[in-house]
């Protein structure tokens, strides 16, 4: 399992902040194939995460992309493009 | 050291800036930037905003970038302070310092902290307008600011 967090925009749309998610069994789990797993579930998750939307993802708190490995116990969060300062 | 806050309170910008310098002599010069809360963008009136984060991360971040800048320049020191919560125009959101021997470096390095914060940091700020709240989206200008520095 990892922990999935959304942030600012997505968290609204997915209406989620927070969930457990059992890692794909297949292969070396990567970003990628947990982007995959999540957008199956349904529409609102396969729109969020489409790949033409700039979402950004960070792995333990460090910026991360689709080919980022990602083992049990990991945090992995999806966000929109930073607006800070 | 770089000292970093995330905090819900405002702060005083003098109180702030005299900290980093206070008891030193080896400080030739300090820049500095205040970011605020402007009445209006993209064409639409703003009558406040909330500053959403990601708690841990964010502060790591920030800690990063002035490392990034420590390791560029000679700095004496650097000060991130960043707010989070609810806001309205005027308010101020940011301060970035940063003190060295010479003001060259204090300013690249003030620069350069503001540039990375804008496309690095995790917050995102959700406006409050006449029309309902809407998510600030990002500026190419900031990631053509942030890719200066590679060079």
């Amino acid at each position: 399992m990892v922990t999935v967090l959304y942030f600012a925009s997505l968290r609204e749309s997915l209406g989620c902040s927070r969930e457990q998610v059992a890692l794909p069994p297949a292969g070396t789990p990567t970003v990628s194939l947990l982007v995959d797993a999540l957008r199956s579930r349904d529409a609102r998750f396969g729109e969020a995460l489409a790949a033409g939307k700039p979402w950004r993802v960070a792995v333990n708190q460090q910026m991360a992309d689709p080919a980022t490995p990602i083992k049990p116990g990991d945090e992995v969060a999806f966000f929109p493009p930073v607006t800070g300062g | 050291m770089p000292r970093v806050r995330v905090q819900e309170a405002d702060f005083d910008v003098g109180r702030e800036l005299d900290a980093l310098t206070r008891g030193r002599v080896d400080v030739g010069g300090m820049a500095s930037f205040v970011g605020l809360v402007r009445d209006a963008n993209d064409g639409r009136a703003v009558r406040g905003m909330t500053l959403e984060h990601y708690p841990g991360m964010t502060e790591k971040a920030l800690e990063d970038i002035c490392a990034q800048a420590h390791a560029r320049w000679d700095l004496v020191d650097t000060l991130v302070i960043h707010r989070i919560g609810a806001m309205v125009p005027g308010d101020r959101i940011v301060l970035v310092a940063a003190a060295s021997a010479h003001r060259g470096e204090a300013f690249a390095a003030c620069e350069f902290i503001m540039d990375f914060l804008k496309t690095r940091a995790p917050f995102w700020k959700l406006e409050d307008t006449p029309e309902g709240s809407r998510w600030v989206e990002a500026r190419a200008s900031d990631d053509t600011a942030a890719e200066r520095w590679k060079s």
